[in-house]
């Protein structure tokens, strides 16, 4: 069993992984969504563009739904502030992902072209809306939250849904939507032939080098940002109680730990090379090669984000010490051991089995594949 | 707390719930279905049986994509609506659900993926793998799922921090083997198997009467009876289970349920009929069996049954002992180190939540007058004539279920069910029942343990988020707006399937299908 800073570390961490692997699997899936109506032109084509995920996005889904979970049992705090507090922002994710399993599901059970186009619209939706309020939410937690809690550790939102919708903010949602296009288009090059491919190979070139302007632009942007510090208190060994520490603010102290471990710099240079080698990838038509390099992006983007705010999740700019860090907001030792011996036996036969399944069923889609089994397939 | 919020809040989570319940059952017991289907295809080789598999399992799929679409919402729900329970058990409310994303989402959902799409591209036996593993990722989630619940209604295996002001978990041991969970866990997939083995029977008995596809009807049928006949006896003796849990963990819930408002002598009698008057505390035109309940409820002839009027003025107790904790955990969050203050909350602790149920007429407990308190002890217990009614509504369909299977497996075990008209259609009219008896379950279990979300630790009206009633309303709207087209696609598309038929597969074997000059088969309506 690990002692309780170093438990909490560890969740930190797992966490990230968590929000990456979202991002990767699940991401790929919303690209492909958010892509359908431009990819697809004909009725078939859109199948084929649908097949492509058929199979693996409803695994892929149990990302997100066990990102949730693993919050609500890592650090119940954020999971209490963050969705009641972004309550509307959250309720729009859910409803744009309603159109999800009954658009995969049923759009193509029956034939009238209306239908058709009705759910063609709610998949765009369901795979564009959440990246961009996954963005939105990330560029206010940069900027510092309204919240406070009360003595008995009530919380307490004082924004508004409009509030979140700043230019900082918007500028991170437009970060989120790119990468996540660029993961689902470097996808499409992969599982698509000739003109599918095509368009999906412009749109990878097109949203790799969006993604590398707007993170640099966001990363300039971020250095002018007040951060916060810890001043008194809040000590990575302590019982959660997030008001027993001080919390300033300071102009650049969002960059204070890439001064102190200059190494951590990887980070944001991954997300920048390997979004440029992903562009690159798309242009020699090595599809393969530039969906691993996109994924290198989702990994290198919220990496970076994440070690911004370090050991800050949630910090409140109302009440600056109610603020949520990685040592204050986390579930109890014998809580957060217990999570991270089923974290590491489940993930690994997880992502095996994820394995077996994209092999199983690896190769191309096919118009005429659609066309024998129209009545099997999506 | 502002009270509108509170029943807002409730309501939506009630019909959330109850809609994503809709979906929950017929999965949990279709997937067991499909894997039999699957076996007698595996084992004999004979398309027919793949063809089921197919057949059923595409109607299982409408299903499941609801299930999915409405368990997001439950997810995060907690988070969003209900802040403050939150904080306040996600030490140990959240494991549960985090390792049931892990365990049982992953391979439910990965698997059902491959069942629908691999037939082509894996051998029979690595298929019926894949159906097999859907079918254990299925109920492995029902099982976290109602270990969680199970925790809400017995909370074992955890204690309160003042330093955090939140319980967390002693024993993640003693929370996994709860004997509640264990027993809902039971009951509830039973409750599934009973729900997908009419589904089938029914339609099948459908094809029967029509006449059409009558040797894909007939298989079907007999595999529901014979499935259908062993969870409807299993519902009802684990349901009995389950009725002993909670007479053992939640006096408040069997005493309502069961319409005892005074303590009898040992063993008590079993009321089947009585009109329960809330205001006068009392029943009447009661039809009583005589030490029935003692023995159900308490599996002995000496051990007794307490009744409302009684846990009341016990609670009365509790609730002083309550106010008190109350009092000192207040002075010693704003002095963690005090040893005296300390020992003064320690010897209450065990009556806090208690204490807190005053918090919903009073902002400082120190305020709460003796008519205060005593509305506070009234209202530990539900309200009786719907859990009554609901619990007996239950439990009488249950019973016929277990009628409807015995007829069907006992005609189709002497193969003479295809000339039993009246079977037939008993079977076709009762597929709704266990949707009704399902639901009626969950109000039975979930109104019943108001006024706790935790049951003796939390009192519901705390659990809220920071709201406004307004926001609530307007996301109810939406949720019920949203559900509601969801699910006139869903049934406008099962009944097209199920109407259909097996020729929806296009394989050119079935009713209406005719082969082509190409060979190809299509159908020969206008349906597509
Ligand atoms: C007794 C069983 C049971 C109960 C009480 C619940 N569920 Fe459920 N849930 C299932 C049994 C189930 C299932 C059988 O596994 C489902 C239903 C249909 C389906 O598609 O999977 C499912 C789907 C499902 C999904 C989608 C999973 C996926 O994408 O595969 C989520 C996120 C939840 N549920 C979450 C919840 C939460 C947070 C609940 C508590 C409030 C809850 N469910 C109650
Ligand atoms: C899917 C099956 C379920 C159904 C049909 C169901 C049904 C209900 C109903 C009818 C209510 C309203 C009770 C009232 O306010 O009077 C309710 C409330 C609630 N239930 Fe359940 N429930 C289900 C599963 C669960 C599970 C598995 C949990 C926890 C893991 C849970 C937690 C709650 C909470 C937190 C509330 C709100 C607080 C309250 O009013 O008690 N429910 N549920
Ligand atoms: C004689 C038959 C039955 C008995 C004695 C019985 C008993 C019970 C009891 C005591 C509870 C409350 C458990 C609690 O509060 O924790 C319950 C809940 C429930 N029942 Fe039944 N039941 C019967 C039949 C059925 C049938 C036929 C179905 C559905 C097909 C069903 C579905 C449910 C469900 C879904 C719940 C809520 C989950 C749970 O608490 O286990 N029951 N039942």
């Amino acid at each position: 069993m690990f002692d309780y800073p170093t438990i909490k570390f560890i969740w930190w961490l797992l966490v990230g992984v968590l929000l990456i692997g979202f991002a990767i699997m699940d991401g790929h899936d919303m690209g492909v969504g958010a892509l359908l109506p431009f990819v697809g032109r004909s009725d078939t084509e859109r199948r084929v563009v649908i097949n492509t995920i058929a199979p693996h996005w409803d695994g892929n889904q149990v990302w997100f739904i066990t990102a949730g979970g693993a919050i609500f049992a890592a650090w119940p705090f954020v999971y209490a502030t963050a969705f009641s507090g972004f309550y509307w922002a959250m309720l729009a994710v859910l409803w744009s992902l309603f159109f999800r399993p009954v658009g995969f599901d049923y759009r193509s059970k029956i034939e009238d072209p209306r239908w058709r186009a009705f759910w063609d619209w709610g998949l765009f939706v369901g795979g564009f809306v959440p990246p961009v309020i996954f963005g939105v939410a990330f560029g206010n937690l940069l900027q510092g939250v309204p919240f406070h809690f009360d003595d008995t550790l009530r919380v307490f939102y004082e924004g508004s849904f409009w509030a979140l919708l700043n230019p900082f903010a918007l500028l991170c949602g437009l970060v989120s939507a790119s990468m996540i296009l660029l993961q689902g288009a470097t996808y499409l090059m992969l599982r698509t032939e000739e003109k599918m491919a095509q368009r999906a190979r412009r749109a990878a070139m097109l949203f790799g080098v969006l993604t590398i302007v707007l993170f640099v632009l966001g990363g300039l942007w971020v250095g002018h940002l007040d951060g916060y510090v810890i001043t008194a208190g809040g000590e990575a060994a302590a019982q959660s109680n997030p008001l027993a520490k001080t919390v300033v603010r300071a102009a650049g102290a969002w960059l204070a730990n890439y001064q102190r471990y200059p190494l951590t710099m990887a980070l944001p240079l991954l997300g920048i090379v390997s979004a440029a080698a992903a562009v690159s990838l798309a242009l020699v038509r090595k599809a393969g090669l530039a969906f691993i390099a996109s994924s290198l992006v989702q990994a290198g983007v919220i990496g970076t984000a994440g070690v911004s705010l370090f050991p800050f999740l949630l910090p409140s700019s109302s009440d600056p010490r109610s603020s949520l860090t990685a040592w204050d907001a986390t579930s109890s030792q014998m809580t957060l051991n217990t999570m991270f011996w089923a974290a590491l036996i489940f993930t690994p036969i997880v992502l095996s089995y994820t394995a077996w399944c994209y092999r199983v069923m690896r190769g191309k889609v096919t118009e005429q594949h659609i066309r024998t089994n129209s009545k099997s397939v999506y | 707390m502002n009270e509108a919020l509170v029943d807002i809040s409730r309501l939506q989570f009630a019909v959330t719930a109850l809609y994503h319940f809709l979906f929950v059952p017929l999965t949990l017991g279709m997937v067991w279905i499909l894997v039999i289907m699957e076996s007698a295809y595996v084992i004999t080789k004979q398309e027919i049986y793949r063809d089921m598999t197919r057949f059923w399992g595409k109607l299982f799929g409408i299903n499941f994509a609801l299930g999915v679409t409405t368990g997001i919402t439950m997810e995060f729900q907690f988070g969003t609506n209900w802040a403050y329970y939150s904080h306040y058990v996600g030490d140990i409310f959240g494991t549960p659900l985090a390792i049931e994303g892990l365990m049982a989402f992953f391979l439910e959902s990965t698997f059902i993926g491959l069942f629908f799409f691999g037939w082509d591209r894996l051998s029979r036996g690595k298929h019926l793998l894949v159906t097999i593993l859907m079918a254990i990722g299925s109920n492995l989630s029902a099982l976290w799922i109602l270990i969680a619940n199970g925790w809400m209604q017995d909370p074992v295996g955890a204690h309160f921090n003042y330093q955090t002001m939140r319980m967390e978990m002693s024993s993640m041991w003693d929370i996994v083997f709860n004997p509640v969970a264990q027993a809902k866990f039971v009951h509830t997939v039973s409750a599934g198997y009973v729900t997908a083995a009419c589904f089938v029977l029914g339609i099948s008995s459908w094809y029967i009467l029509k006449g059409r596809d009558l040797p894909f009807a007939r298989r079907s049928f007999r595999i529901a009876a014979a499935f259908g006949f062993a969870s409807a006896l299993s519902v009802i003796v684990l349901g009995d289970e389950s009725g002993y849990t909670v007479a053992e963990s939640q006096q408040t819930k069997i005493a309502a349920m069961e319409g005892i408002w005074d303590t009898e002598p040992a063993p008590a009698a079993l009321t089947l009929f009585a009109i329960p008057d809330q205001a006068n505390r009392t029943n009447h035109y009661e039809i009583r069996l005589p030490y029935v309940m003692g023995l159900i409820g308490t599996r002995s002839t000496t051990k007794e049954i307490p009744g409302i009027k009684q846990i009341v003025a016990r609670n009365k107790q509790r609730i002083l002992n309550g106010q008190q904790a109350v009092i000192a955990l207040e002075a010693l969050r704003k002095a963690p180190q005090d040893a005296a203050l300390r020992a003064a909350f320690e010897k209450n602790q065990g009556d806090l939540g208690f204490g807190l149920l005053l918090k919903k007429y009073v902002a400082d407990v120190r305020t709460a007058t003796p008519a205060i308190i005593d509305q506070a002890a009234w209202s530990t217990i539900p309200n009786v004539a719907p859990m009554f009614w609901s619990f007996r509504l239950m439990a009488g369909l249950g019973f016929s279920f277990l009628l409807l299977f015995g007829c069907a497996f006992w005609f189709s075990l002497r193969n003479r069910f295809a000339g039993k008209t009246w079977l037939l259609k008993w079977a076709l009219l009762w597929i709704p029942m266990p949707w009704i008896a399902a639901e009626l379950g969950w109000v039975v279990a979930e109104y019943g343990r108001q006024p706790w979300t935790v049951y003796g630790l939390l009192p519901t009206h705390l659990s809220t988020s920071s709201l406004t009633a307004g926001s609530v309303v307007a996301s109810l709207s939406g949720f019920v707006l949203f559900y509601t087209g969801l699910l006139i696609a869903e049934m406008f598309l099962m009944v097209k399937s199920a109407r259909l038929g097996p020729a929806s597969l296009g394989t050119g074997r079935y009713h209406q299908e005719t082969a082509t000059p190409h060979g190809k088969p299509q159908l020969a309506g206008k349906e597509a």
